[in-house]
Parts: structure tokens; sequence; C-alpha cells
């Protein structure tokens, strides 16, 4: 792992952490172990998109609306990750990845290490190359959803209450 | 006028006694959240020049970016409709409605949106408007306007959202903490969602490049209107559309900072609609979203309604750079007293407000609330593209000027030279010519004195023109700055340091007459020639009445007398902040390039100037500046020179000096020139001005003192005494009377 990397890593680490999200890191093969000690049944979440690694039995990845609105927990994979602000990047696709991540009151992303980039300058790069390319969308999510429209700050508004992230490394 | 007078200010006494407090404390915070979160940010200066470029770049070829852009979306599979004007966007969008048998339409929270006044005419159509942003709801419930451009229900609170849901929806049991109201709320509008036929946004910025249109939230409900229907609408300004995808990146960093104070909003949406999420079909909950067979379809409805007209009105083509952060309103004094209720038209709010008033709801709109704006330029340096805001309040005052027909005259008639081509009303007229009401004034002074305090005057002064009968008027000096300067037998130093020349103000000149003696003693301590020539006023008193021709003749005449010196080698010292800025400033805006530059470059504050000539290694022997020996001081600047960033230079002289300096964090004085002396603005100044107070007395300090005029007599009506200036309490002591 280069120094960067390293930097990147512990800098997201802590922003991310700042916003009340829990990090834990997992070698490829202890994901699943990660994950299903995160979640609240009920789960549903879409298919991660790399080798190796997978979800835990008892995620629903073919879910139906009701089984959305039901789930207390969405597990999604994060396609990037911005280290000095500790956002990640949700990207929208035919599974549904979107509606899983946001309707319930957790949502467990998970994140390749090499995925993060340093700021938000990187992960503008990225974008225009995707978007550009391919006329996708995509979510910066930093932190739970929120609101102070009631009267003082309050976590999960129409979104997750909670977001908890898991590193592959 | 007096009436109208007087109703203005019931309005303003009833918004801050009903909705004061809310909108005092929340935008409070957010301003201080803003400066904590700027800081943090090493290259903010930078992003901001970036910022503003891509802006510039982007209304300069806006006409090829729409072209471009339609032809993206297209290509993507959605479509563009460029409207014309309100009506002809709503006839639109209720035509998508119709086509798709839309029964209820789900809004994330758009301004744009509120400027066409899109619910009002879907409703009409016989189709249901949510409005899914909870203070958005909030006030659709209640039936209320925004007080706020980004946190639309500031003006209630927690206990005001009680009642009114507990009233309104009776729920089982009382509705009491901000966690159950949002928890309430998201029940009823996920129940709302799950229906929707049609979801509508607005759009922050739209990428030409790709069709990828960012929304700036943090609940998530505007990523559900967007997933849940099938049909997605957005409504958004033509001055929305960017370059590219990168250009994105330094208003992702500005916005949130700027705005409210967060670093990042929860969810930066970058959508490129028709998105490629399936819709999650309530009516069908068994179904796998992965297998439905959606056809989502996609209309963005660029809005022109007045914009391309601004983009060719040099003065107002500046507003459409705004991103609408709300940095304005939240730095703004007046409006952290009053919000959006009173310093807004029929949209928008805070200090932009003027300019997209009178750009897309006319002049009209605009004048509602375009006095509230006191030119203190707090928010220039907020704005993360970098607006002159109070230009575009002077401008558009200007504008108004020409339309008024003022009552009452003849009364000022006899002051008033000015070379406006038609008649600013009566009060601006009385507060634009202050420069000969102070000559008249000092010549028979302390007659003129007594005269206008004294009850009959002072009250036909408050019904003719509105000269609040609760404030003093200034005093004028029977011998002014300039003759006693004249008068003063004192051979000029043969072989000085430094030549200045001492900008005689009109505030120095005529009242503040000892300030300006204490500058004089302080620079010569310093082995400085100093020289106080006859300088006409600056144009500030006339530019403030938005009387830009007289602002401009003003300046003409400063820059005749002063070139010569300047040109010469002396360097232009100037003791009242207001006019400084107006050298550095506002004169880019009234002069010709070359002189304006001469000028800015060769003028510094007096405190600025001592300071450079401190550690520029001038000559200190003999010098008897004050010793503090550890006094404490409160210090107020000035809110242009905070503006200009020169406070710092009285604050660190004073150290040197040995004070022990406590300075406010006021935006502004709350007294703004003539703004506190109008009757209708009288207790809105007097409220702003508390906050001030307040700050004075805790610090309990040996001395206060201040930079500006106006902060001098706001100051002296808080405090029961005038304050001292800086260069008061640090000049050598000699005679002062």
């Amino acid at each position: 792992m280069s120094n960067q990397h390293a930097n990147s890593h512990n800098q997201f680490a802590a922003q991310v952490r700042s916003y009340g999200v829990e990090l834990t890191e997992a070698s490829p093969g202890a994901v699943a172990d990660a994950i299903a000690s995160a979640i609240d049944p009920p789960a549903v979440g879409t298919p991660l998109p790399w080798d190796g690694v997978e979800l835990p039995d008892g995620v629903e990845t073919d879910p139906t609306p009701a089984d959305i609105e039901d789930a207390a927990t969405g597990v999604t994979a994060a396609s990037l990750a911005v280290a000095d602000y500790g956002s990640i990047v949700l990207r929208m696709d035919d599974a549904g990845s979107e509606p899983v991540s946001l309707f319930g009151d957790l949502h467990v992303a998970v994140l390749r290490e090499e995925d993060i980039v340093p700021d938000m300058e990187a992960a503008f790069e990225w974008f225009g190359e995707q978007l550009r390319e391919t006329r996708d969308s995509a979510v910066v999510a930093t932190g739970p959803s929120a609101t102070a429209d009631m009267g003082s700050l309050v976590q999960g508004a129409h979104g997750p209450k909670r977001v908890e992230v898991i590193v592959v490394r | 006028m007096s009436s109208e007078r007087d109703s203005k200010a019931a309005h303003i006494r009833h918004i801050m006694e009903t909705e004061g407090d809310a909108v005092g404390a929340n935008t409070r915070g957010f301003n201080d959240g803003r400066y904590e979160s700027v800081g943090e940010l090493e290259d903010y200066d930078a992003l901001k020049d970036e910022a503003r470029s891509i802006k510039e770049d982007a209304i300069e070829r806006l006409p090829h970016l729409v072209d471009e852009l339609t032809e993206t979306v297209e290509e993507n599979g959605g479509t563009v409709y460029l409207a014309e004007d309100a009506a002809d966007a709503n006839e639109y969008i209720a035509e998508v409605c119709t086509d798709n048998e839309a029964d209820r339409l789900v809004k994330s929270k758009s301004m744009t949106s509120e400027e066409i006044e899109i619910n009002e005419h879907l409703e009409r159509e016989g189709v249901e408007v949510v409005e899914t942003d909870l203070g958005e709801w909030v006030l659709q419930v209640a039936d209320e306007a925004p007080s706020h451009i980004v946190a639309p229900a500031i003006h209630k609170s927690r206990e005001g959202i009680a009642d009114l849901f507990n009233e309104q929806f009776d729920p089982e049991e009382d509705l009491e903490t901000a966690e159950e109201l949002t928890a309430f709320a998201r029940e009823q509008l996920g129940e709302l969602i799950r229906g929707a036929d049609v979801g509508m946004t607005g759009a922050n910025f739209i990428t030409a490049d790709s069709g990828t249109m960012a929304l700036v939230t943090s609940e998530g409900n505007a990523r559900k209107t967007v997933a849940v229907p099938e049909t997605q609408i957005a409504v958004a300004g033509v001055e929305k559309v960017v370059p590219s995808v990168e250009d994105l990146q330094p208003f992702v960093e500005l916005i949130g900072r700027s705005g409210t104070g967060q670093d990042i909003t929860s969810y930066i949406s970058l959508l490129t609609p028709p998105v490629n999420s399936p819709t999650v079909d309530f009516d069908d909950p068994d179904t796998p979203v992965a297998d439905g067979d959606d056809d989502r379809e996609f209309h963005l409805v660029l809005i022109d309604n007045g914009r391309m007209a601004m983009r060719e009105d040099e003065e107002l083509r500046e507003t459409l750079y705004c991103i609408r952060c709300s940095a304005c309103s939240n730095t703004c004094a007046n409006f952290q007293s009053v919000g959006g209720h009173a310093f807004g038209g029929e949209t928008y709010s805070g200090g932009i407000a003027t300019g997209w008033e009178a750009g897309v709801h006319g002049m009209d709109a605009a004048a509602e609330f375009n006095d509230l704006c006191t030119g203190c330029s707090r928010c220039v340096e907020a704005c993360p593209v970098g607006i002159d805001i109070p230009w575009i309040n002077t401008v558009v005052r200007d504008r108004l000027n020409t339309g008024t027909d003022p009552e009452l005259e003849f009364l000022v008639d006899g002051l008033t030279p000015d070379t406006e081509t038609s008649g600013p009303g009566i009060q601006k007229r009385l507060f634009g010519n202050f420069e000969l009401l102070a000559k008249v004034g000092s010549t028979v002074a302390p007659v003129s004195n007594w005269v206008a305090n004294a009850g009959p005057v002072s009250r036909v002064l408050q019904r003719a023109a509105g000269v609040a009968h609760d404030r003093d008027l200034p005093a004028f000096q029977r011998t002014t700055f300039r003759e006693w300067f004249e008068g003063r037998d004192r051979v000029p130093p043969i072989d000085p340091d430094r030549r200045v020349v001492l900008y005689p103000d009109l505030y120095t000149n005529y009242i503040l007459v000892n300030r300006g003696k204490a500058a004089v003693r302080a620079l010569e301590a310093l082995g400085v020639e100093v020289l106080v020539p006859p300088v006409p006023g600056s144009g500030r008193a006339p530019l403030s009445q938005g009387m830009i021709d007289t602002a401009r003749s003003k300046a003409e005449r400063v820059a005749e007398a002063l070139g010569p010196y300047v040109a010469d080698g002396y360097d232009v010292v100037v003791i009242e902040p207001s006019d400084l800025a107006m050298f550095r400033g506002d004169y880019e805006r009234l002069l010709p390039e070359e002189s304006f530059e001469s000028l800015a470059e060769h003028s510094y504050e007096i405190l600025e100037y001592v300071y450079g000539l401190l550690t520029n290694g001038a000559d200190t022997d003999g010098l008897t500046l004050a010793d503090g020996d550890g006094e404490t001081v409160a210090y107020h600047a000035h809110c242009q020179q905070r503006t200009m960033g020169l406070d710092e230079y009285s604050v660190a002289v004073l150290d040197a000096c040995g004070y022990d300096v406590t300075t406010s964090d006021v935006e502004c004085c709350g007294m703004a020139g003539s703004f506190g002396y109008k009757e209708q603005y009288y207790e809105l100044a007097m409220d702003v001005g508390s906050t001030l107070e307040e700050q004075l007395r805790d610090a309990d300090c040996d001395h206060v003192i201040a930079s500006g005029t106006s902060c001098t007599d706001q100051i002296g009506d808080l405090l029961g005494e005038e304050p001292s200036h800086v260069i008061e309490l640090l000049a050598p002591d000699g005679e002062t009377t």
C-alpha cells in the first residue's frame, strides 16, 4: 500500500467517524461476516461488484418495493470515497442500489480501500470521466440524513438514521 | 409619506416581535458556522476565484451552453423545455402532468418553483402538490411563505411547529420534541411519496457536457422524489448551467460552508436523468424492483423569466452568478433581526434578493425591501462568488429614485444641489446631500445643533423627512478640522520621512474634529509631513441613497483634488472607513480606470498607515504614542473596514501600545450611515445595535473605541457615552478643543 493510500485511508476514517459513522475494516473473505454483524434484520442489498467479496446470507438481493419498505437495513457497495470530507459515492444502478441505500434506518456501505481518493478535485475528475462516458447518476453521501427544520438538528430525516462503512483491505 | 413610514415601521416591529428571536438565533448560528467552516479550507480564496470565473464564463456563453445542454439531455433520453416566463413554464408542467394522468406531484425544495408559483397553478388544474422538504412542508401546512432561501421555516420555533402539527393532525399523543416532529413528518410524507405520480426537483447546477444536475440536500427527500415515481420534472433558471462536471467541484465545496456552515450537506445528488434506477412501484409491492419494465420520463424546464434580460443588463448581470447559498442573508445584521418576511420580496430574500426581484418580478417587488441593505458590505466577502451585492442594491435604489414622486420637496430643495435626473424622495435627498447640510450646520453651530434637536424642528424633520425623533442629530463644530489645521502655528518638517494628505472627510471636518487633530499629532510624531487641503466629500452619502450621478460627480472632484498630490508622491490617509471603501472600491465604478487605480493604490486607513510606519522602521525617536500599560479596550471595528481586512491593523497597534483589546464580533453596529436615523428603521437599527451593546457592556473595559462615525453615533446612543476613535486613544496628548 502506498503512503498516499495510507494517508487517504486514515483521513477518511477520521472524517467519516466525525459524522457519527461507524467504520470497520475487513479482508475480502471476512466482509460477509462483518456485514452480518453490522446489520439489523430484515436487510435488503444489492450484489457487491468485486470478486471474492460476498454478502452474507439473509440479505435479500432482489428486493421488492415491500421488501425495501420493510427493511431495517440496506447494504450496497460504494464506488468511491473522498478522504478529506468523509464522503462516500453511491452509484445508481438497475439493481436498485439507490432505493436500497435510502429507505432503511441503517445503511451499510462496502468500500474498497483503493477507491478512496484524497479530495473533491480527484473525485470530480473521476465523475467527469464516468458521467460523460456512462451518463450514470450517483450520490455523494456524507453521514446520515439530517434536518434542522424541526427546531434542532435531528439525524434521520427521510433517509437513513445511521450509516456504517466496511472498508475492504 | 409619513404614514407609509409609520406602517413600514409597524410591519418591521411586528416581524421583530413575532419572528425575530428564531430568525436571529438561526441566522447567527449559520453565520458563525460559515466562519468556522471556511476557515478550515486551505484554499478558500482560490476556490472562490475559481467559482466566480466559472460563473462569469458560463453566463457569458449562456445561449451556447443552453443549446449544448439541450442536445445532451435529448441524447440522454430527456426533454428540455425553455420557458419564457412563469406562465409558460406552468402551462408546460401542467401538460406533462395531464399526459401522465397525474393526481399527485411530490416536490423537493426549489426556490425557482416558488418563483413561478407552480403549486398554485397545479392545484388549480386539479393536481395535488406536496412539499417533501420538512421545512417547506411545515410552511405548506401553515400556509406561510419562506423566510429564508435555504432554511424556509427559520422563523418558526420547535414549539410553534409542534402546536401547528398537533392542531392540524391531532395525533394520538401530542408531538413535542424535534425527533418526534421529524418522525411524524417522515411517516406522513413517506405515505404521500409512495403514491406520487410525478417527482419535481429544482437543480443547483446543471452540466452541459453530460446533462448532470447537482442537488444539494440533507434530508433525503429529493432522492426519494426522484427514485420513486416514473416521471421527473426539474425546474431550473437558465443561469444554473455550467460547462462541465468538473466545474461542480468548487461549488460543492463552497455552498454548504457558505450557507449553513456545513462543510458539506448529507447528500450531493449528481443526477443524469432519466436516471438509471428502477422505479419503486408501491402499487405493485411484490415484483422485484429490478424486474420492472420502467419507462422513466424526464423533463427539464429551463426558466428565463427575465434572466436573459438581466444578462444584458450590465449592472444586474452579476446577480446571475448567485448560487443561492444564503450567506448574504445570514451575515446581514438587518436580516438577522427581521428575516425574509421583512427583508424579502415576492420570492427571494436577503441582500442578493434585490437583484433577483428586480430581474424576475420587477422594480416594485424590489422596492419593498431594498432600503434594508445599508451597504455595510459584510456580505461581499461572505459571498462564495464575490458578488458586489451592495452595488446591486445601490443601482436598484438609484433606478427606484428615478421613478419616485417626492413630496414636500421645498424643504430640502435649497439643500439639494444634486445631479439626479429626477427625484429621490425627500428623505434620501436630505441624507444624500449631507455635505451641504454639514457646511451650513457648522457655520451656524452651535445654534444649528440646538435648533435641530429642539422639539419643534426635530418634529418637523421627522414629519417631513423621516428623521427619527429619538436620535440626536450630529453636533456640528463651529471650528472645522481644516480651519483648525490652517490656523496652526507650526513649521513643517524640513526632511520628512513620508508626506501625507490627511483626507478631511465630512464627519472629521465638521463633527468629529478631535479625531482629525489626533491623527495629525500621531502622524507628525512619527515624522510625517501632514497636509489637510480642501477636498470635497467622497460621495458616500449620496451613494448610500442611490444617488449615483451625484456620487460620481463628487468622486470626480475628489480625484481632481487629490490627484496632483498623489502624482507628487503624497500618500492619502483616511480616517473614516466608509470613505476609504469609496476610494478603494466604489470609485472603480465611478471613475476612469487610471484615476481610480492611482487613488486606490495610494490610500490608507489611518491605523493601517501607522502600523506600516511602525513596522517599516519609521524613526520612532521622540515618539510619544500612548502607553496602554495593560488598560483594557473594547473595540468595535467598522463594517466596511472589516470587509477591507483593515481592522487587524488597529488591533495590532493597540496591542503594540500595551492595551488589552477585546473586539466585538457583530457584523454591523446597526446605524450604517443614515439608516439608523430614518424613523421607519430606527427600532430595527436599535435592535441590531442591542447585540453590540451587550458585547461592549460584557467586556467591561477601561475604554470603548470605534473607527467609524456611524458606529460612534450608535454606540453613543446605546451606551449613553460616545466612544473615541482609535487614533484619539493612541495619539500623543495635545490640545483637544
